[in-house]
């Protein structure tokens, strides 16, 4: 492959190496040569206006989008080129949606178990053990048997986080987790996540939860019209952000 | 003590009875009533008793024509409407070629080609391999077979066999559209979804799109069903011996015209009521459901 130069050792720190990804839409141009790295168990913070290519960004590291041009490489694993197995890559790297995306014809605990068993080919018993270790962890033991219409946001949600983490994924990205909720159900989200970032797992996130950003983060992003406009660490961004756009920005959201 | 009980209780709400009749579904009950006339009918009268047992065998062929071709079409349907779907190009023109050919051609004209056109042409086909293999085979299994092959003739190939190829044909691409309508209305993201955790393309079509997507398609289907127990009385001019068939017989063989087709309406009409009643409670459920 022609991209054997940035092929990364085993031992590289960088998780996700994004080097000039250009997206369009039609005429919308979603990304323009932006270039990013995740290390590994690092949280890392995309915000910025909506429309601005936040999310998809976030979808092209898994290949829900197609880039149209640039290359991403995963874990190592060249995304962008066709050869790759994407299911593969996939299965490393967890997924969480604005709108939840729970399977509505199955339990919860049938939501969690499916892709473990057809795609990690875990046995049945394993992968209800597993599952049933994850619901306690994300707090709604009690829900298993219930079926995703009858939770509420929030549960949703966390169902949906334990339903990637039960991939053991390397990698979980978070697109809006909280946007779609109700005041009240953003905190129990939230303590999930903060749970998952001081256990050291790599997470992408896509929020405007300022909060856990200044908690959490160990980069924050600032993505507008496609274009990566400024990176920093949460307590310098936040204090004095370079650049005008940023700041802008920033005194349109935070009170 | 029971005034007291009696108004305690909730009171039924009053409606005007006249209200209450315009509500009243009396086009079933007419149907009910005549209903009942031809049965008893049937049961008073030999000329009707004899067109019934005279069409009966008919009356089975129609319900076994109709199932099996209406299993086949869905096996077609699900295939054609997965390619109608699919961003394979291939695979999409075919199925919309399929399905675009098959809706541009009355069904009656389609079940007369299948049967005297490529059918025909299929057993021709079967003989040019049949001879290619008995020239090459060596094994004996295979020598069987190719003899086989090579000797079928157009005349081994039932009418019966014929009529239920071409019905299948032709719903086959209605069930395709029916599919690929209950495939998009799954919202996008549990594709998504399934595609995010590592499942294959056919992984979240079989487990996660598909399930969902037939729930929604049980009603159109249940319709198609029924409108292909009625078509099957097209086969009649394959000279299939079915229900219409055989009330074409009866008549010619009785001169009883009036009891002959009567007989063989309400015979139709009894399959095809009973069966939109099970359409309409399943209708009701999913409706309850959602």
């Amino acid at each position: 492959m022609k991209n054997s130069i940035v092929e990364p050792l085993p031992t590289d720190d960088d998780i996700i190496m994004i080097d000039h990804v250009y997206k369009s839409f039609g005429k919308t141009r979603a990304l323009v040569d932006v270039s990013l790295r995740v290390k590994r168990g690092e949280v890392c913070f995309i915000f910025g206006p909506s429309g601005g290519g936040k999310s998809t960004l976030l979808r092209c590291i898994n290949h829900l989008e197609k880039p149209d041009s640039g290359t991403i490489i995963v874990d190592g694993i060249p995304v962008t080129d066709e050869k790759t197995n994407i299911d593969k890559v996939r299965a490393e790297v967890g997924m969480v949606f604005q709108l939840f995306n729970l399977f509505p014809h199955l339990t919860v605990l049938e939501n969690i178990t499916l892709a473990q068993r057809i795609v990690r080919k875990r046995p049945p018993e394993e992968a209800e053990r597993i599952a049933r270790q994850l619901l306690e962890r994300v707090g709604i033991p009690e829900k298993a048997d219930s079926y995703p219409g009858q939770l509420s946001g929030g549960q949703k949600q966390r169902v949906a986080i334990a339903r990637a983490l039960a991939m053991n994924p390397r990698i979980m990205m978070f697109d809006e987790p909280t946007s779609a909720l109700d005041p009240e159900m953003i905190k129990e989200v939230l303590d999930v996540m903060m749970g998952l970032a001081r256990e050291g797992m790599t997470m992408v996130v896509v929020s405007h939860e300022m909060g856990f950003a200044k908690a959490a983060a160990d980069r924050m992003v600032f993505l507008d019209a496609g274009r990566i406009i400024e990176e920093a660490i949460p307590k310098e961004l936040f204090a004095n952000p370079k650049k005008e756009r940023t700041k802008q920005f920033l005194s349109q959201i935070l009170y | 003590m029971a005034i007291a009980e009696e108004i305690g209780k909730p009171q039924p709400r009053l409606i005007p009875w006249t209200r209450k009749l315009e509500g009243m579904p009396w086009w079933m009950l007419i149907l009910l009533l005549v209903g009942l006339l031809i049965v008893y009918s049937i049961y008073s009268s030999d000329i009707y008793q004899d067109a019934f047992t005279f069409l009966l065998p008919g009356l089975k062929l129609t319900i076994v024509v109709t199932l099996t071709s209406f299993s086949i079409s869905i096996v077609l349907g699900l295939i054609a409407g997965l390619g109608r779907v699919s961003k394979n190009i291939v695979f999409y023109n075919l199925s919309t070629l399929y399905a675009e050919v098959i809706r541009g051609v009355p069904l009656l004209v389609q079940l007369l080609y299948v049967a005297f056109v490529l059918v025909p042409l299929g057993v021709d086909l079967l003989n040019a391999i049949g001879g290619l293999m008995l020239q090459h085979a060596s094994s004996n299994p295979l020598l069987g077979i190719a003899h086989s092959l090579a000797n079928l003739n157009i005349k081994d190939v039932d009418m019966t066999v014929r009529a239920i190829v071409g019905l299948a044909f032709g719903y086959g691409a209605f069930e395709a559209e029916v599919f690929r309508g209950g495939i998009q209305s799954i919202e996008r993201g549990q594709m998504e979804a399934a595609r995010s955790l590592g499942m294959s393309y056919f992984q979240a079509m079989r487990y996660i799109i598909l399930p969902q997507a037939i729930r929604r398609m049980l009603p159109p289907l249940g319709n198609d069903f029924i409108a292909m127990l009625k078509d099957s009385s097209l086969i009649s001019a394959l000279a299939v011996r079915e229900l219409t068939q055989l009330g074409k017989l009866h008549r010619s063989r009785t001169f009883r015209t009036f009891e002959a087709w009567n007989m063989v309406a309400f015979l139709y009409l009894i399959m095809t009521l009973s069966l939109s009643l099970l359409v309409r409670i399943m209708e009701r459920r999913m409706a309850f459901e959602e």
